[in-house]
């Protein structure tokens, strides 16, 4: 037992946290832009799905992971326009919208997936992103495996945590959506366009969980399977709320999410003897814990979940 | 002179109902115009149409000569109006300055120069003598305030004609005095102010010309010169209108209600009350004082049992009833016509029958045995309470929500009066009421105490406070700050005490 526990068990334990944090970060700071302007969206599960499922299309027809991340972005723009229009322009309730995103979605890719490449025992493989080190900071010790070899969209997604803070604290964009979410009558005193920067901010969540998505099935597994994202989208709806709806806040729910992701793997590796499915309950178990007060009293944008009405 | 603003023949429909008909409304360069009338008679829909925020059936508006046609509050700001909500438009979270500059496009690109947009806060701020300070919460500043960074917002935004809905609702005697003397200030540098209101003296107090809107029609527009408070409400009302009911002299009884040394946290853990005592006798009306959140809505819900005292004691009739059920509280004799009547005082989806049972529905003759409701009794009965307390409703199996606020709260107050209570609490008993069902209700809560019923009239309406009271309390952080009877009180020391300060003779 005590020999797993050496430097080497922990940079490759540290380098796939962030690897894993990744699409619950991306899929969260998405999340949390629908949040901020009022819109619960529960339904990142499902738009990471069928990210990750336009995401394997897009690479398999043109060759490009590239490609596939805007097939992605498609895919999660599509749901994504589903659940503003029911939640923003009919006032749906915004949880029911959102679990019917998730349910239509895992009905959807299965079926597409089945039309597309007939039933198959062996995955369709496909051109994923590969590695990147960076020359210079990846031979630094320690560090360097752990951050620096990773591929693109890692970079990527940890760069989009201060430019999430840089907008929504600094500019007019950011100022307009967090006044929609907490007083969207006010806003529309002012002259915000209350309707629009919904709508805006639940397709921004729909292209980052899209890109999520497509972060699994093109930068993690390689290949597409049903309901592969199982949770992940969940949990980062969690991180939303555990990071008190800030992107600092949500980065640092994301990698406890993601360091709980790759002990459980590492500890199903093992052979402890313990049941691997115990394991397998960890991420799910962190985020019933966070959820339950850990992180002391949350305050939500206080209109959220709540339709507007003009009149 | 050419007028600022003109608006012709205004109409204004919702489905089932006209909210303006006609309406014609001219207001002049650095005027306070008073735009009178009571709820619902459609004052605040024709500024929501002035203001882009509905848009009008038919008819024009001229502003600065130019006809214009506002499709949002965007089209409307950008024109010069600005408009301060009765409700404030403020996020309670952000910073002022964040509140005074939410909606105006960044400086750079997208991004704000919030040091620059500080400093020419500042500037106007200081221009028209109105404090605030950029850096502060907004949850955590007074009412007055909060209003200071409407005003300054509004300003901020260049508007030249500023409106006004219902800003002294929520004031201070004092800062009543202040926003005037702001507003008088404004117009003399030649902005010009709508002033939407229900209350006569602020009308003759501080507007040029006011005009009289009823049922959603311009009745009249005049000088204020011309006119007095009488004249006002009858045309407000359409009928003459009785200010002060008439009382009998006050014929004290025993003491019904005693509360000693009263400590009340509420759901915060905040100390709301510390260390309350007072007294009400049968057949007075005590009236306790006070600016909203000094604690009247703690004291309230602890004499209802709804919230438990950590300190001191509550005597009904002698009985101890602290840490008692509401239930029980209501059957020895507590009738409460709540602070809040689509919170505690109705369930607006329940029939108006059901909510008159609402507190005795496990009772005869409403349940007879095994359980079951009596209904052919329940409803006759209502039918019966709500002609004699004039409600106006269809008949007493349609939701409470679809009924008017003062029919709402006619209803409370009947259901509540009708158990013959012995002490009767009655909290904000008229809030967000028009004139005429006011009158009504400050008539039956009189009724109250000419039966010899104790009452407890807790009201942010200095005015109500000072036409039924026998006695006056005022209330200041949770504390009585002193005690008068309603004989020619000094106005100006009650308004003191409210604000906090001791009368003079005590603190030197």
């Amino acid at each position: 037992m005590e020999q797993i526990f050496t430097l080497g068990f922990f940079i490759t334990l540290l380098a796939a946290t962030i690897r894993l944090s990744v699409p619950i970060l991306l899929a969260a700071l998405g999340g949390m832009f629908s949040e901020r302007s009022g819109v619960i969206n529960i339904g990142l599960e499902g738009m990471m799905l069928i990210g990750a499922l336009f995401g394997v299309i897009g690479s398999y027809v043109t060759g490009s992971p590239w490609i596939g991340i805007l097939f992605a972005i498609g895919g999660g723009i599509l749901l994504a326009l589903i659940h503003a229009y029911m939640t923003v322009s009919l006032g749906v309730d915004h949880v029911v919208t959102g679990i019917a995103v998730n349910i239509l979605s895992v009905g959807l890719t299965s079926f597409i997936f089945r039309a597309m490449f007939g039933i198959t025992t062996t995955p369709v493989k496909v051109n994923a992103f590969k590695p990147l080190a960076i020359p210079g900071l990846k031979d630094l010790p320690l560090i360097g495996p752990i951050l620096f070899q990773q591929n693109i969209l890692v970079y990527l997604a940890f760069l989009l945590v201060p430019l999430a803070s840089l907008i929504l604290y600094r500019t007019s964009w950011g100022l307009a959506i967090r006044t929609v979410g907490e007083h969207p009558k006010a806003a529309d005193t002012v002259g915000i366009n209350v309707v629009k920067i919904r709508y805006l901010c639940v397709l921004l969540s729909g292209i980052f969980a899209g890109v999520a998505g497509a972060f699994l099935s093109l930068g993690q597994f390689n290949m597409f399977v049903d309901n592969m994202v199982s949770g992940r989208g969940f949990i980062a709806v969690a991180a939303v709320i555990f990071g008190k709806w800030k992107p600092s806040g949500i980065l640092a729910a994301s990698l406890i999410f993601g360091l709980a992701d790759a002990l459980q793997i590492r500890l199903q590796a093992v052979g402890t003897g313990i049941p691997y499915q115990v394991f397998l309950m960890l991420p799910y178990i962190v985020t019933v814990i966070a959820m339950s007060g850990l992180v002391g009293k949350t305050t939500a944008p206080a209109a959220l979940g709540k339709s507007y009405e003009k009149n | 002179m050419q007028p600022i603003l003109k608006m012709i023949n205004i109409t204004k429909t919702f489905p089932g109902v006209v909210a303006n008909r006609n309406v014609n409304l001219e207001v002049y360069h650095g005027e306070i115009h008073a735009l009178l009338g009571e709820n619902g008679a459609g004052k605040s829909t024709l500024m929501n149409v002035l203001y882009g925020l509905y848009q009008a059936d038919s008819g024009e508006i001229y502003f600065e000569g130019k006809r214009v046609n506002f499709e949002s509050a965007k089209d409307a700001i950008r024109a010069g109006i600005g408009m301060i909500h009765q409700h404030f438009m403020l996020i309670p979270v952000h910073t002022v300055l964040d509140n005074i500059i939410m909606g105006l496009p960044g400086d750079r690109g997208i991004f704000y120069d919030r040091a620059l947009h500080r400093e020419r806060v500042l500037e106007i701020a200081h221009r028209y003598g109105l404090e605030i300070d950029p850096d502060a919460y907004v949850q955590d500043l007074s009412v007055g305030a909060q209003q200071r960074v409407e005003i300054v917002k509004a300003l901020y935004r260049k508007a030249k004609l500023l409106i006004m809905d219902e800003p002294t609702a929520v004031l201070t005697p004092q800062e009543v005095k202040e926003l005037f003397s702001t507003l008088k200030k404004l117009s003399q540098e030649g902005m010009s102010i709508i002033l939407i209101t229900h209350k006569l003296n602020e009308v003759l107090e501080v507007a040029d010309r006011v005009t009289v809107l009823r049922d959603g029609q311009v009745i009249k527009t005049l000088n204020t010169k011309d006119a007095d408070e009488k004249l006002l409400a009858q045309l407000m009302v359409g009928r003459e209108v009785n200010f002060v009911p008439a009382k009998s002299p006050c014929q004290p009884g025993p003491v019904v209600l005693e509360i000693k040394d009263l400590v009340v946290k509420n759901q915060r853990g905040i100390t709301a009350l510390n260390g309350l005592s007072l007294t009400v006798r049968g057949g007075e009306i005590l009236g306790i004082a006070g600016v909203d959140g000094n604690g009247q809505t703690e004291l309230a819900e602890a004499i209802a049992g709804l919230i438990k005292p950590v300190a001191g004691t509550i005597l009904l009739n002698g009985e101890p009833i602290v840490g008692k059920k509401p239930r029980v509280i209501t059957e020895k004799g507590l009738g409460h016509i709540p602070e809040d009547r689509h919170k505690r005082g109705l369930v607006l989806d329940f029939t108006l029958s059901e909510n008159i049972i609402l507190q005795s529905y496990y009772c005869e003759p409403w349940c007879g045995k095994f359980g079951f409701l009596n209904l052919n009794s329940i409803k006759s009965m209502a039918q019966e309470l709500l002609e004699k307390y004039k409600v106006k409703a269809p008949h007493s199996e349609v939701a409470a929500r679809t009924l008017s606020g003062g029919n709402q709260q006619k209803v409370v107050v009947a259901r509540e009066i009708s158990r013959r209570p012995k002490l009767l609490l009655a909290v904000q008993p008229t809030r967000g009421v028009d004139v005429g069902a006011i009158e009504y209700i400050h008539e039956q809560i009189i009724k109250e105490r000419e039966r010899g019923a104790a009452v407890l009239l807790i009201s942010t309406e200095l005015s109500e406070i000072l036409a039924l009271s026998d006695r006056i309390a005022v209330i200041y952080k949770g504390q009585i700050m002193g005690e008068m009877t309603n004989d020619n009180p000094d106005i100006n020391e009650i308004g003191l005490m409210m604000a906090g300060i001791r009368k003079k003779k005590e603190a030197s």
